[in-house]
């Protein structure tokens, strides 16, 4: 792991860290860059029992099987991507693709680390939902949508995963780190009409 | 804009989907032992049908499964999803009658509505 | 004319907000809550357009959508907007509009000569007319553009913002009158997501313009205290000024939200202008209303005629009069109300004519009782007056319908107002796929049959009576909810309706001459000035199919779309034809219902959202370098980093120059790169690779060829073999997504018992390229892990190390045909990389180099780019690169189309180099080439130039082409006709620098 003050994030030249409100200003919609979050791309067969036993013996989580589901351990959330795919997310520091590579050594399994690949943006607020409805054709409804949910879809024109994290709503939205900048200028756009505070996540 | 059933993330949005053309073309065990005509056929020729329709699509917005789909190409009903490596299932096919042949008597519509016939439908 | 033609009291507006506005230049004041259709005749003023083909004088017909004649244009400057119907132009404060199809003014019209010219402008003249000589049409086209009713477009940019929003309902109603509210009010109560959505700023549709009753309150109160109720429910959204315009496949309809247009252009400050709303839902129910159709009589088209159905609207809804003494023309009992409305606000009816011989149903009792003179089986034989209608002439109509005779009687008047009937609103019904039937009884057409998940209930449905809309609406806004698993209470309201007898079909009104045969028009479609006449010449000239008819006549084809004249228009060729109507069908109705800006459609992706530009990790760094940028796919990739003075040429020139001599730096992130893991990975690069993969050692890289199953190479790139079952692929940068599809879909569809798994991780490695003879004292400097000897470190082989401190791997790869390593570390790191090989590499006088050098120093060498060399034409084998076909493997996507019969033709365009005779040409990339040249066009062909460049390193031009049966026919010269001269060159050898590609190993 390179230095801290040789990485840029993916949004880093918007100087957000500075943009950031410090009050409490009212707002209908936070924004902000979730900086430095380790992510790792896992495939492996989500039948096969020994696999699944072994990535739980590792991670303290079961790899969530119902379709566009979240799950959470003490120190990992596991994100569905597939029948055969999930993103683990876990905070810096870990040598979590390492590690996990090696737990799982001798199965055919994919760990790949994508820390690098993806810009995470946090959004939340009373109209968070709206901002999104706004480029994306998922229903984010509460009736078919929550907390623990995520899915993958477009959002205006990329694709997002989205993963819900509380009833806010509050959303992380995982974007591949050369479109980041893109998405950010058509949320900060999208959002403009229900006031928009920049938060440090 | 359609809305197809993902067998995995469930009904989404067209948008999020790329159509791969008709479904089950197996690829030529040894392609050296097929004749030009043969590997055209693999290679090229492709059915447009008019009613029940199989073919592949992509979630390739979401979890970027490949899936097959029944469709019926003059609706754009679906009548079915289902995984790869499935069985396609037993669809009853649609059969619309072919336009008639444009009429010499002038006299009648040339245009006549179209006419569809279902067979033994869901 | 002008003046007051309010009416002291009543009506929807508001008395005590009044409006100043501009028309045609006068000013004017009406309300708040007038339309501006309403708040002109509330001035007097009658003439408002002239029409499209005649330049007929022209009033205000209808009061809604259906408006065919009030069109204006609306503001000016970038605001401006074409063809806004005043009918559905709401009042505000500085509104100002003009007449569009008038010339000096709208008083005195220059074009109404075209009037006097009617015998010349028949059906289909302009097919007929400036067919010949058809190399005219252009400038006759610029003539009928400038004559042609419609108005101007905006010549600068829009200052306004759109949006779209997506939403999923399980009841969407279209339609906020009776039957919408009622259907509304059932699904909302039920506890479903309900949408409501209407075109208007306020719910009410027909109770807004009429005295009808419900639950003993005035409807339109009724209607406002619905719509709080429904809007007050958490789970509903209720859209004002919302139109449905289009119901697409699967229950996804559009609506378009105008959100400022009622605040005047600055009264929106900020806010979005017009959203898209794109639904999907679960249910709809269409409470669309209907349309009243006019009758086609001699002239009717004068302004002062206008449909009884808008004339009762205005004096109800904008206490406005608009005529001071009225005849009502109708086929049908509906009018009736309306005659007694107008009679209560004050405005004389002179008599109601009506087509039907006997008339008696109760609300033409109600009227004669009013002592309203009802003339039984009488027509308007005729109207008077020009800028305005001053008197009508009845005559008797005969049984059959085709004649009317004895002495007229002229009845003075300066409104008709005129019913035909009603036609349902079908539109979205049909759109959806519905199939429509006709109704003898009802004269119009039905829904008869929905193709989707969609229930049409009220006036839309042919119920026009009031209490069957209420009935239809809540059952229909009922059962939609329960059809998604909610449950709705009974209904707890209702409305009488007057009983009504049959209307008459009578499509065209005889007048005093035969239709065609004297000045008299009788018009079917006021909009584009289609006449009875036009139709029936139409199907006399041997037009059968309504669609052609349409086309022909332009019936229908107006900005209205023919919302009023449609069916007339159609029974009328029905009846020239002698069929029944049903048989000669209906037109098609396409979205939108009502016309959709391209601002609302394009939404926020305009500017610098029109499109996702992707950037590396080290943009800003060539941001600051003041490179130019050229797209790649949707990447935005340094092209040359030009310095103070330096144009492209010399900038490209001096970067090849560095690679060449001393060394160069390229940003090479966008590269595609995939991580391939698993015991069938090697198997899996023996089949998308045309060359062999299985002895390839850990640590080395190898280059490969992908071709399509047709043959035809369509990406390349180096793979790496990583560890035991690990392999790393790159691509080329625009071909990344669709090999990586590619190799998905043959995994998931075809080999689904190999085991290996593909993960992209373009984005996760910022790569760099080091290309120079420089290179590896560069890397000396900043990798002290890795052994960079020629023997340790050989070309196309790979070493995990630190470079500049960073944890990289490091490839000896070579696009330039220099010394080169790409050393790649994880994006976030991407810039630390490059700013330190840039801090160490300055005693070498590094110099970036943009995808322009690239392409010359690979030219140079006769590498091919996928797209260029490579178009999708070209095998492995015409691109001279059959040494890495693997002949021995029995196997590979596109093998078994190398053989075909076309693919082994020896006049294949295969790649050759071509260096030009005068070595001071640069050929353009393009350039077509021959044999022989001939004094003009056609010559054989024989190739093209894919790329051409001029060389530093070689002191002259070079290119690359594509030439038939090329590979034999190095030696030979080539002619290359070019616009201004013909230019003569030498095939050869691809291959201009480093034929044994000493450099590229040192």
């Amino acid at each position: 792991m390179p230095e801290g003050y040789l990485r840029q994030s993916p949004l880093a030249s918007l100087g957000l860290a500075a943009r950031a409100a410090t009050a409490a200003d009212a707002a209908g919609v936070t924004m902000g860059e979730r900086e430095r979050v380790m992510l790792v791309n896992l495939r492996g067969d989500g039948v096969d029992r020994g696999f699944l036993d072994r990535v739980r013996q590792a991670l303290e989580v079961d790899l969530p099987a119902e379709p566009n589901t979240a799950a959470e351990g003490t120190r990992h959330r596991v994100l569905w991507l597939g029948p055969n795919e999930w993103l683990v997310v876990a905070g810096e520091g870990e040598q979590l693709a390492a590690a996990l590579d090696a737990a799982l050594a001798g199965l055919h399994v994919s760990v790949t680390d994508i820390s690098d690949a993806r810009a995470v943006i946090a959004l939340s607020g009373a109209q968070a939902r709206d901002v999104l409805a706004k480029g994306c054709p998922l229903d984010l409804h509460p009736r078919s949508f929550g907390p623990m949910r995520c899915a993958q879809s477009r959002l205006a024109k990329v694709a997002v995963l989205i993963d819900q994290r509380d009833d806010a709503p509050s959303y992380d939205l995982y974007v591949l780190r050369s479109q980041a900048r893109y998405l950010w200028r058509w949320l900060d756009d999208a959002a403009r009409e229900y006031a928009v505070r920049i938060i440090r996540p | 804009m359609l809305l197809i059933t993902c067998p995995f993330c469930g009904p989404r949005d067209e948008s999020e989907f790329a159509c791969g053309g008709e479904a089950h073309i197996v690829r030529p065990a040894d392609p050296a032992a097929l004749t030009d005509a043969q590997w055209a056929d693999y290679l090229f020729m492709r059915k447009n049908v008019k009613g029940v329709h199989f073919e592949r699509w992509m979630h390739s917005h979401g979890c970027r499964r490949w899936f097959n789909a029944a469709r019926d190409t003059v609706t754009h009903q679906f009548l079915a999803f289902y995984k790869m490596g499935e069985q396609a299932p037993d669809i009853a096919p649609v059969s619309y009658t072919a336009r008639p042949a444009p009429r010499t008597d002038p006299a009648l519509p040339a245009d006549p509505a179209l006419h569809t016939d279902r067979e033994g439908a869901r | 004319m002008t003046g007051n033609f309010r009416l002291p009291s009543g009506g929807r507006i508001d008395r005590n907000r009044p409006l100043g506005f501009t028309f045609n230049g006068r000013l004017y004041r009406g309300f708040a809550g007038d339309s501006l259709a309403s708040a002109l005749l509330a001035n007097g003023v009658t003439l408002v357009g002239r029409s499209f083909k005649y330049h007929r004088p022209r009033g205000i017909f209808a009061s809604g959508a259906e408006e065919p004649n009030a069109l204006v244009q609306l503001e000016t400057g970038a605001h401006t907007v074409p063809n806004a119907k005043a009918t559905q132009v709401e009042l505000y404060e500085g509104l100002v509009a003009r007449s569009q199809n008038c010339w000096p003014t709208v008083e005195h019209d220059f074009g109404q000569v075209a009037d006097l010219c009617a015998k010349i402008l028949p059906a289909g003249f302009y097919y007929k007319t400036f067919m010949w000589p058809s190399s005219f049409w252009m400038k006759y086209e610029y003539f009928i553009r400038r004559a042609a009713g419609l108005g101007r477009a905006p010549e600068s940019p829009d200052p306004d913002r759109y949006d779209k929003m997506h939403v999923h309902c399980d009841v969407l109603v279209a339609g906020g009158g009776p039957a919408g509210l009622a259907a509304a009010l059932a699904a909302s109560r039920s506890g479903a997501r309900v949408i409501l959505a209407d075109e208007q700023g306020e719910f009410g549709g027909s109770l807004l313009g009429r005295r009808d009753v419900i639950d003993d309150l005035p409807g339109a109160e009724w209607a406002a205290r619905m719509a709080a109720e429904i809007a007050e429910n958490p789970e509903v959204r209720v859209l004002r000024r919302a139109t449905v315009f289009g119901y697409y496949d699967h229950n996804f309809l559009g609506i378009v939200e105008r959100k400022t247009d009622h605040l005047g252009p600055n009264g929106g400050q900020g806010m979005v202008r017009e959203r898209l709303w794109k639904v999907r839902a679960k249910q709809v129910v269409l409470a669309t209303g209907s349309i009243e159709r006019p009758l086609v009589f001699a002239d009717n088209d004068r302004p002062g005629v206008m449909l009884a159905d808008a004339a009762r609207s205005y004096a109800n809804r904008f206490g406005t009069r608009p005529g001071s003494r009225a005849v009502v023309f109708t086929n049908n009992d509906g009018a009736y109300g309306a005659a007694i409305d107008l009679a209560d606000a004050g405005i004389p009816i002179a008599a109601i004519v009506d087509l039907r011989a006997d008339v008696q149903g109760p609300l033409p009792t109600k009227a004669r009782e009013r002592g309203i003179e009802v003339l039984a089986g009488h027509a308007i034989a005729a109207t008077l007056g020009s800028k305005r209608v001053q008197a009508v002439e009845v005559m008797l109509l005969n049984p059959e319908g085709d004649k009317v005779h004895g002495t007229p009687r002229r009845i003075e008047c300066d409104l008709v107002a005129v019913s035909g009937g009603w036609s349902p609103t079908v539109h979205l019904f049909s759109q959806s796929g519905g199939k429509l039937r006709y109704c003898d009884q009802r004269l119009c057409f039905v829904p008869e049959r929905s193709k989707q998940v969609e229930r049409s209930a009220g006036a839309c449905n042919g119920s026009f009576g009031l209490a069957d809309c209420l009935d239809e609406g809540y059952a229909a806004g009922a059962a939609a909810a329960v059809a998604v698993g909610f449950e709705a209470p009974p209904r707890a309201f209702s409305a009488d309706q007057p009983g009504e007898t049959a209307p008459r079909a009578l499509w065209v009104v005889p007048g005093k001459a035969p239709v065609g045969h004297s000045k008299a028009k009788h018009f079917v479609d006021l909009a584009n000035d289609v006449t009875a006449a036009d139709v029936r010449l139409a199907a006399r000239e041997g037009y059968r199919s309504v669609e052609h008819t349409k086309r022909y006549t332009t019936l229908g084809m107006g900005p209205d779309q023919g919302k009023t004249s449609n069916v007339a228009g159609l029974a009328i060729l029905a009846e020239s034809l002698g069929k029944p109507i049903p048989e000669v069908g209906t037109t098609t109705f396409r979205p939108p219902y009502t016309p959709v800006t391209y601002g609302a459609l394009a939404g926020s992706d305009v500017g610098d959202l029109s499109d996702v530009d992707r950037t590396t990790p080290i943009h800003d760094w060539h941001v600051m370098a003041a490179a130019e940028f050229e797209p790649v796919g949707q990447w935005l990739r340094a092209r040359h980093y030009p310095k103070a003075g330096e144009d492209m040429e010399a900038a490209v020139q001096r970067e090849c120059k560095a690679v060449r001599q001393s060394l160069g730096i390229m940003d090479a992130s966008t590269l595609g790169k995939i991580e391939l893991r698993g015991p069938d990975a090697v198997k899996l690069l023996n089949m998308v690779y045309t060359n062999a993969w299985d002895n390839l050692a850990v640590g080395r890289s190898r280059y490969g060829l992908m071709l399509g199953e047709d043959g035809m190479v369509f990406d390349d790139g180096v793979t790496t073999r990583l560890g035991e079952n690990h392999y790393y692929m790159t691509t080329t940068t625009g071909g990344a997504a669709q090999v990586f599809g590619w190799i998905e879909e043959w995994l998931q569809c075809e080999w689904l018992d190999w085991r290996v798994w593909a993960t992209s991780v373009t984005e996760q490695w910022a790569t760099i390229a080091l290309a120079g003879p420089r290179a590896r004292d560069l890397m000396h400097e900043l990798c002290k892990d890795i052994d960079l000897s020629p023997a340790a470190f050989p070309h196309m082989a790979m070493r995990s190390g630190r470079v500049a401190g960073l944890p990289a791997r490091v490839f000896r790869v070579s696009f330039s045909g220099e010394l080169g390593f790409e050393v790649s570390v994880p994006s976030s790191s991407g810039l630390a990389l490059w700013i330190a090989c840039m801090m160490a590499g300055a005693k070498y006088g590094i110099a970036p180099y943009g995808t322009e050098a690239l392409h010359v120093l690979r030219a140079e060498k006769g590498f091919i780019i996928v797209g260029q060399e490579a178009d999708g034409t070209a095998t492995p084998i015409d691109l001279g690169m059959d040494w890495i076909v693997g002949k021995k493997k029995p196997d590979f996507l596109g093998k078994r189309s190398l053989a075909r019969s076309d693919m082994v033709r020896r006049d294949r365009k295969q790649l050759v180099g071509l260096l030009t005779k005068d070595p001071n040409i640069v050929l353009p990339e393009g350039a077509q080439i021959v044999d022989r040249i001939l004094p003009k066009p056609p010559m054989k062909m024989v190739g093209h130039v894919t790329s051409s460049y001029w060389s530093g390193a070689l002191g002259r031009s070079i290119a690359l082409a594509l030439v038939s049966g090329g590979h034999k026919r190095h030696g030979q010269t080539v002619q290359l006709p070019l616009e201004d001269r013909v230019v003569e060159a030498v095939i050869g050898s691809p291959v201009f620098y480093d034929p044994e590609g000493k450099r590229l190993h040192a």
